[in-house]
């Protein structure tokens, strides 16, 4: 401990790989993290040559009627601009009761939601959104659609907002807005009666591949075939188009630790050579070489766990400060089970970077040592 | 005279102490060079990325070709036209005539579900039905394998791009689509534009697969000139039968890829910043040792009559020179790494992917060296007034 200065300036590396490690996982989450919100006993039923093709709004009644499917209700992509194409959120057509039942982990005040049900064009919208565009019950939220045009032929839909959600877990996205289908369907000039795809709520989840079967041999051979499979899949392959997230984080996270382990080992092989005499006086008193071992990994682990929980801190503040891309990432925050990993990391990191230094300075003989005073 | 040049010769001689007692000092200097290669690496890395999808989409577009969509659609997905309105557009002024007519093309464009083959799950891969005058309107397209398809039949040709990265697509195979089959006769370039992400086949038939009737999403056209833009687009957007938006494919491909490009620069400085700021670190450890190892021989200097001027830039001399080692190091593991790496993603303004290649430009190259000349000399800099400062007198008593 007595260079002062490299001590600090190791321990800051170390702190600043933690840093990065907490927002390379908070990037993974937020691009490929979906799949931690999806629901053990929901399925995606949609058309089966790709979800733009739209699927007939009967399907409900014939999905419903299949054992184990306790609810199937639709979702239609509406792509509206608000005020601007950077202000992008994405928008939903829905069933509003079938769809709150089907999503339990949208929490919407009773009477809120009582005021959606007896409003044709309310709508609600998740926290984020609300909060991103300071929006308050009552506004009326004016979306340029890109697709769909209104019978007036005018393409700005506007909604009365008469709710706003909040998520049940932490993984809950709350960035979509909802509003209602029959108002959407009676206003829309084609395409009328066809929905983008379907969500169904199975009775057991251990039957769900069994059920996603039944569900496309209903529809085969129809003009419009569906594929059916799990939520968490569907979501999973969503976010595998953009590219294999997992795959890059853990690249980047490697080189860093790599680089890291390089920089903190050196430092504490520095530090055991320049204490070689006072090591060999500790063994010629009768230390034994366990125990020298154990005072040479216990430093470096010192410096590693302290340097990480800094990092891991520090990365749990800066990620709290919210999206660093302007809300293309909704769901960016540091997961739970991410921030034991970094704790794991930064003591294997102290164990790794410690462990030569200390093996050497075990092995070390006293009379060797003693004489290089 | 006699001045700089003796000077120049402290720093030379102060510098030389320092880089020749580099290899006493290996692993605190390895670090510091593989702590700055990895920062480059990194951050050339992720960039070239961005502008390897920039580049497919820019080379999409050229100058005197334009798209005319429907007014208010953002991308081809959500656009649409009936054929009448196709024929007014060809027929406006500006668009470029052969003998076989005017250089426009009414496209339809879908999305068909094909497993990607680095990850085996489902991608939007996409799909154009395209007139007779596509390949003028396109003139980088170009048959690699196999040949066009025949107009009017049920066949189709694939990109480049989209045979290497997706499940199914081969030359002389068929692609299932619903019930349909559908031949693959032949492989297609496109300059590394987005058309090679796509499987193209003739507009009328996809018509009729897709029980479209008779619209299309979107026209392309070749202008007579690329001044000629001007007078079509105003044609256009007059004519009271249209309510249409006309764009450049230049300016097109360019809104197609903001949001990516933005998503991947905005990530790639801030992991790269955080990885700078921990190499800055690695180095000032390197150089700090390098100048306490120094001490005797620095303090010798300086009562031999050596400047302070000539300590401090020798120790920032060795410390660009191993930057610039680590720059160097790091510049061109991302070169061989990355460039030209095959990948694909999907374009957030259309949900479809979009293949291309990591490129690692020159300019990406260089802004990597600057990077690792910034390290260098932030991590040079303290230890360096650190050596100019020490007290001589003291140095020299530890000798």
């Amino acid at each position: 401990m007595r260079r002062k200065l490299r001590t600090a300036l190791t321990l800051l590396s170390i702190v600043v790989a933690f840093v990065l490690f907490g927002f390379l996982c908070a990037i993974r989450q937020a691009l490929a993290g979906g799949v931690t919100m999806a629901g053990q006993n929901r399925l995606v039923t949609r058309h089966k040559i790709s979800i733009i093709q739209s699927l007939p709004e009967s399907y409900k009644h014939r999905m419903e009627r299949i054992p184990g499917v306790v609810l199937a209700t639709q979702e239609s992509w509406f792509g509206g601009v608000y005020q601007d194409p950077k202000n992008f959120f994405p928008q939903m057509s829905v069933v509003p009761e079938e769809y709150l039942a089907m999503y339990p982990e949208y929490l919407l005040a009773p009477e809120q939601k009582q005021a959606w049900l007896a409003t044709r064009t309310g709508a609600i919208v998740g926290r984020k959104t609300a909060e991103r565009f300071q929006w308050k019950i009552g506004d009326r939220i004016p979306l340029q659609s890109s697709i769909w045009t209104k019978s007036d032929g005018s393409r700005l839909w506007e909604f009365d907002l008469v709710g706003i959600y909040d998520g049940r877990d932490k993984e809950t996205d709350t960035s979509l807005l909802f509003f209602r289908y029959d108002y959407f369907d009676e206003a829309r000039v084609w395409n009328k009666g066809q929905v983008g795809w379907y969500m169904v709520q199975v009775t057991d989840p251990s039957q769900a591949a069994e059920i996603a079967r039944r569900i496309d041999e209903e529809f085969e051979n129809s003009a419009a075939e569906t594929k059916t499979e799990p939520e968490g899949a569907f979501l999973q392959a969503w976010a595998k188009q953009i590219g294999d997230i997992t795959l890059i984080t853990a690249t980047i996270l490697s080189a860093v630790f790599f680089t890291i382990l390089l920089v903190s080992g050196n430092t504490m092989s520095q530090a055991v050579r320049e204490r070689t005499g006072e090591l060999g006086a500790l063994k010629a008193m009768g230390f034994t070489s366990p125990q020298v071992l154990a005072l040479v990994l216990a430093e470096s682990c010192l410096l590693a766990l302290l340097g990480g929980g800094l990092g891991l801190g520090l990365a749990w503040l800066l990620v709290a400060r919210g999206d660093p891309t302007g809300g293309m990432l909704p769901m960016f925050f540091f997961p739970k089970g991410d921030l034991l990993r970094g704790v794991g990391f930064s003591a294997s990191l102290g164990v790794l970077a410690g462990i030569f230094p200390a093996w050497r300075a075990m092995r070390l003989r006293v009379a060797d040592a003693l004489r290089r005073m | 005279m006699a001045g700089p040049i003796n000077w120049l010769s402290q720093v030379a001689s102060v510098s030389k102490f320092g880089l020749l007692s580099i290899p006493q000092r290996r692993g605190s200097v390895a670090a510091a060079v593989f702590g700055i290669a990895g920062v480059v690496a990194v951050l050339v890395g992720v960039l070239s990325m961005g502008v390897g999808f920039q580049r497919a989409l820019q080379s999409s577009g050229a100058p005197d070709a334009a798209i005319v969509l429907r007014s208010g659609a953002d991308s081809e997905m959500v656009s649409g036209f009936l054929r009448e309105s196709t024929r007014v557009i060809a027929d406006a002024p500006g668009v470029a005539h052969t003998e076989d007519g005017p250089l426009a093309s009414a496209e339809l464009y879908v999305l068909i579900n094909l497993l990607k083959r680095s990850t085996g799950t489902d991608a939007n891969v996409p799909m154009r039905g395209v007139e007779q005058a596509a390949l003028r309107v396109r003139d980088q397209l170009q048959i690699l394998d196999g040949r066009m398809f025949e107009w009017g039949r049920n066949e189709v040709i694939i990109g480049v791009g989209a045979a290497s990265e997706f499940v199914g697509l081969e030359l002389g195979g068929n692609l299932r689509v619903g019930q349909r089959e559908w031949p693959i006769v032949g492989v297609f370039s496109a300059g590394g534009g987005t058309a090679e992400s796509e499987i193209w086949t003739d507009a009328r038939v996809l018509q009729s697969a897709y029980k479209r009737g008779d619209t299309f999403q979107s026209v392309h056209v070749k202008l007579s000139s690329p001044a000629a833009f001007q007078e079509f687009k105003d044609a256009l957007t007059t004519d009271p039968r249209l309510n249409v938006k006309v764009l450049r494919q230049t300016e097109y491909y360019a809104q197609q890829s903001t949001a990516v490009t933005r998503l991947i620069r905005t990530l790639g400085y801030l992991i790269a910043f955080l990885m700078a700021i921990g190499a800055v670190f690695g180095a000032l450890n390197t150089m700090y040792s390098s100048v306490s190892a120094r001490t005797r021989e620095i303090a010798t200097l300086r009562a031999l009559g050596f400047g302070s001027g000539a300590v401090v830039l020798s120790v920032m001399i060795e410390s660009l020179v191993l930057a610039l080692i680590g720059g160097g190091v790091g510049a061109v593991g991302a070169y061989l790494t990355f460039n030209g790496l095959h990948t694909s993603t999907m374009n957030w303004n259309s949900f479809s992917q979009v293949t291309f290649a990591f490129a690692v430009t020159p300019e990406l190259l260089g802004q990597g060296i600057v990077w690792s000349v910034f390290i260098g000399l932030i991590g040079g800099l303290f230890p360096a007034l650190r050596g100019a400062r020490l007290p001589i007198a003291a140095a020299l008593r530890e000798l």
